[in-house]
């Protein structure tokens, strides 16, 4: 009469068989361990090899080292091991790999490549820095607008065409070029056009002169604030990936429109992070006007046509040729040399465009004076506390062309502290568009120990306090339900371990809810088939009856509840999405752990009996 | 063991003026303390920075903040988080201020104070995103309850989803309410509390809602207020004890969860009880006023075709 169907309970005991066993990795706690990573390269199975021999030398053991996704963990026993195997690799292999201090799981090596994980922690759990940075999606289309100019005059001067004025309106998103007469208009249009193809100009008459312009497209500006997050997200995983920022697994995400969300977890103090991340630096080539001097430039403010005035690191003013050899768009490779025969040195490769201009330009200026400028570019906020962009030019080095060069040289003179920033940044290119700090949540890894032992106390608790009050109050069937709770509570973990949502203080919260929740649908059902027994209904009939009656209330109170659950999802910041995360989840697996696994349980229990005069409820 | 062995007979529909002017006056009350007394909106929403560090041994909050002042930090909040070893430290937005470098600067004057004091966690939001969130959040209030009136709707009739939706509002004021005069911080956390409890309180009126359907069809002689007061009457043990289980677990976390979690489960615990209220009393009470009748709750396909035979 119960007639629970057995397809049923077999598919009951086979999630729990499969829950239990993703849950599993969640029982094997964690180890120190670092973290290696090496730079612009994933770490090979030989620098594996090389690494164990390193340790074995100086009699330190890891207790375990594994190759995932291009990064090198080794764990330790010990902090002591932990910390000297870091400065023995240090030493052995200088500046090959970022060591990071961390955590690993003990996971077994067979499930591990099975893809099985422990639950990660959120960094309120763990530690760590949260960074939410603006990306200046409107400067991004500036720039853009900047480099059309920049082009123009370029062909315009290029194809000796003679126009009255390019002007850029931002607020318009436009660039227009003015001529005297419409001979030259079409001469001018001619030239852009055959430099750049795609170019979709239209002719306007600006005060009785004729011109045209170039008006970006709102799918264009779209496309290059697009453009400009992605960019800057690409960077800032280079520079959270060199080896000069250890930093272990930093994940860099986008974040609604114009937002980027970094997440480095067991990170201390943000500053320096934070320092190399709002960064854009850039190089640029320019040959050195060695016909004017400078210092007259400098001194009467007239800089003569063709060129421009720059200073070197010590003030010193410079005059540089106007036309640019190559810009650091152009560069594929930056590496610090602390030791060249010519003192501290950066080595830098040029992409092929680079490289044939650099070729083009050594061979017709072979022992004139070459200058690399560096850019800095930087927002602060003014006495105003207005923001402001600021760009800071120096000639960090000026050279003789001794021979001819492409693709590869040196540039020296830098200072060896500055170099290997330099480097960094070089590599790691610059930036799309500037990016602001906005929101920033730093948590100390004693409090994240703190909040992990206080919500597993909460959390055991809890579920002690309603499985006490269940057993007491429905007996049998009150066992049951805790049976489905502890089901519920697996399972949960289970879900999250393979779904990979980081689980956080509020995550933890709602796995406490879902507990209430679980209980909720079985009050529910043992409610109701209580009261079909006091209406006379024989036992078998109030179970069937309590299951099915109770199902419609059932779904109803979790589908209100998920409504709640799906709209913080969408809500989506950073701690509430943590807990709708679980909440969510957690629905899912009470419903069917409350419903389906008690059945399941009750018809083991009571359906075998051939007579059923009571129920232990 | 069983609370209700006899199924209660509350005459709920009868004395419901009464409820309504509890409800009248913990609504007016708790509206009244929110606009006067104002909420404490917690850094997510009004910008600024918070840090919170632990000394090893209690300080004199007093010297700490002398401390601050002294060193030029302007507008700062000192204050326990906790225990009196943890410190928590709030400063107003300033454009200048960098976090990391700010939660190094109190550190520093605190170490004055006490050389042991560890810097626990920092928090720096800026004024642009705590409006946003505010907003954010303010949407994601309307949106659920937008949402969970249409499928209150699609379940039930209108009359009940007024009654429903009347009752779901009254429990997120009340807790508002809760939050002004205790003077908790009001942040991200506490709105998703705010958010469950809209979830978990519509969660037992819907169940009621249910049971009135039910009997509805089944007891066709009751009048409709009968049907209600009966219904209420059978789903009250259930309503009680699942709310009291829930309970349970909310104030184990409310107990050990720590400061972090205080505000949040504070604001479960009041909306569960608030919310266990109003579905008894104002819920099936709103929409019996609001003119529900028994015809109203028959399934549409039975119905018809009695019209056309004219029965009553």
């Amino acid at each position: 009469m119960i007639g629970y169907p057995r397809w049923k309970i077999a598919l009951v005991a086979i999630v729990l068989v499969i829950g239990i066993f993703l849950a599993l990795p969640n029982l094997f706690g964690e180890e120190n361990a670092l973290q290696l990573a090496a730079d612009r390269a994933a770490v090979t199975d030989a620098d594996r090899t090389a690494v164990v021999q390193i340790l074995k030398d100086k009699s330190v053991t890891p207790s375990g080292v594994f190759l995932e996704q291009g990064r090198l963990t080794l764990r330790f026993s010990s902090k002591q091991d932990q910390l000297k195997a870091r400065d023995v690799i240090a030493e052995a292999r200088p500046n090959q790999f970022t060591i990071a201090l961390s955590q690993a799981s003990r996971v077994p090596p067979w499930m591990r490549s099975l893809g099985m994980a422990p639950v990660k922690l959120g960094l309120d759990l763990r530690g760590g820095v949260y960074l939410v940075y603006q990306v200046d999606v409107q400067g991004a289309v500036k720039q853009l607008l900047d480099r059309r100019e920049q082009d123009f005059r370029a062909s315009l001067r290029n194809a000796r065409v003679a126009y009255q004025d390019v002007a850029v309106d931002y607020s318009q998103n436009r660039v227009r070029v003015l001529f005297r007469d419409a001979e030259a208009l079409a001469k001018g249009r001619a030239a852009i056009l055959s430099d750049n193809r795609n170019l979709n100009l239209t002719d306007v008459t600006v005060a009785v002169m004729p011109a045209f312009e170039l008006l970006l497209t709102p799918q264009e500006i779209k496309e290059r604030q697009d453009y400009a997050v992605s960019q800057n997200i690409v960077i800032l995983r280079n520079r959270l990936n060199s080896p000069e920022l250890a930093v272990s697994e930093p994940q860099v995400a986008r974040e609604g429109v114009d937002r980027i969300a970094i997440q480095l977890p067991g990170l201390q103090n943000s500053a320096e992070v934070k320092k190399i991340l709002g960064k854009t630096a850039t190089l640029e080539f320019r040959m050195v006007d060695e016909n004017n001097n400078p210092l007259e430039a400098a001194g009467t403010g007239r800089v003569p046509l063709g060129s421009k005035l720059y200073y070197t690191r010590d003030k010193q003013p410079v005059l540089l040729k106007r036309d640019v050899v190559v810009t650091g768009d152009q560069l594929t490779d930056a590496t610090f040399q602390p030791n060249t025969q010519d003192g501290a040195a950066v080595s830098v490769g040029l992409d092929s465009r680079g490289a044939a201009k650099m070729l083009k330009n050594t061979q017709e200026n072979l022992g004139h004076l070459m200058a690399v400028v560096f850019i800095d570019r930087s927002r602060e906020k003014n006495a105003q506390g207005v923001e402001v962009d600021r760009t800071t030019e120096e000639v960090i080095n000026r050279a003789t062309i001794r021979g001819v060069f492409s693709n590869n040289f040196q540039i020296t003179g830098v200072n060896p502290i500055e170099g290997r920033e330099l480097a960094l940044l070089l590599r790691a290119g610059g930036l799309a568009a500037p990016l602001t700090p906005i929101e920033e949540r730093a948590i100390g890894p004693s409090l994240g120990q703190d909040n992990i032992d206080k919500g597993i106390k909460a959390m055991v608790f809890g579920m002690l306090a309603a499985f006490i009050f269940m057993g007491i109050y429905y007996r049998v069937f009150g066992v049951i339900a805790d049976i489905a709770l502890a089901a519920n509570v697996v399972l949960l973990t289970a879900l999250l371990s393979m779904v990979g949502v980081a689980l956080t203080l509020p995550g933890i919260a709602a796995v406490v809810l879902t507990v209430g929740m679980a209980v909720d649908a079985n009050i529910l059902i043992y409610e109701r088939i209580r009261e079909e027994l006091r209406n006379g209904v024989t036992p078998r009939a109030a179970i069937a009856a309590g299951f099915e009656r109770a199902l419609s209330a059932i779904t109803d109170s979790n589908f209100t509840a998920l409504i709640a659950g799906i709209v913080l999802l969408s809500f989506g910041s950073g701690p509430i999405r943590g807990f709708a995360y679980v909440l969510v989840l957690g629905i899912g697996t009470s419903v069917f752990t409350s419903v389906m696994g008690s059945h399941a349980l009750v018809q083991i229990i009571y359906g075998g009996r051939r007579k059923l005069d009571r129920l232990s409820i | 063991m069983e609370f209700f062995h006899k199924v209660t007979r509350f005459p709920f529909m009868n004395t419901r003026k009464v409820w309504y002017g509890l409800s009248a006056l913990l609504i007016v009350t708790s509206v009244g303390l929110a606009l006067i007394r104002g909420l404490n909106l917690g850094v997510d929403f009004t910008g600024g920075v918070v840090v919170e560090t632990n000394f090893p041994q209690a300080p004199n909050i007093e010297t700490l903040r002398a401390g601050l002042a002294g060193a030029g930090v302007a507008g700062a909040q000192v204050q326990a988080f906790g225990s009196s070893r943890d410190i928590l430290v709030r400063l107003p937005p300033d454009p200048n201020a960098k976090g990391d470098q700010i939660g190094a600067h109190v550190l520093e004057i605190f170490a004055k104070t006490d050389s042991g004091v560890k810097l626990q966690r920092t928090e720096v939001v800026g004024p642009q995103v705590g409006q946003e969130l505010f907003v954010k959040g303010g949407w994601a209030l309307f949106a659920t309850l937008a949402l969970i009136l249409i499928y209150v709707l699609f379940r039930f009739t209108p009359k009940l989803a007024l009654g429903a939706i009347f009752a779901v509002l009254h429990d997120p004021i009340c807790v508002v309410g809760f939050f002004a005069l205790s003077q908790m911080t009001f942040d991200l956390t506490a709105i998703s509390a705010v958010l469950a409890v809209i979830g978990y309180s519509l969660n037992d009126t819907v169940i009621v809602f249910d049971r009135i359907r039910e009997r509805a069809r089944t007891a066709r002689k009751l009048s409709i207020a009968q049907v209600i007061d009966e219904s209420i009457n059978q789903t009250l043990s259930r309503t009680i004890m699942t709310k009291l289980v829930t309970l349970l677990v909310v104030v184990a976390l409310l107990i050990f969860g720590g400061e972090t979690l205080r505000g949040f489960s504070a604001a479960l615990v009041i909306g569960i009880i608030a919310g266990t209220y109003s579905s008894i009393y104002i819920s099936s009470a709103l929409a019996l006023d609001l003119g529900l009748r028994t015809d109203d709750l028959l399934e549409r396909k039975a119905a018809k075709p009695e019209e056309i035979d004219g029965l009553p």
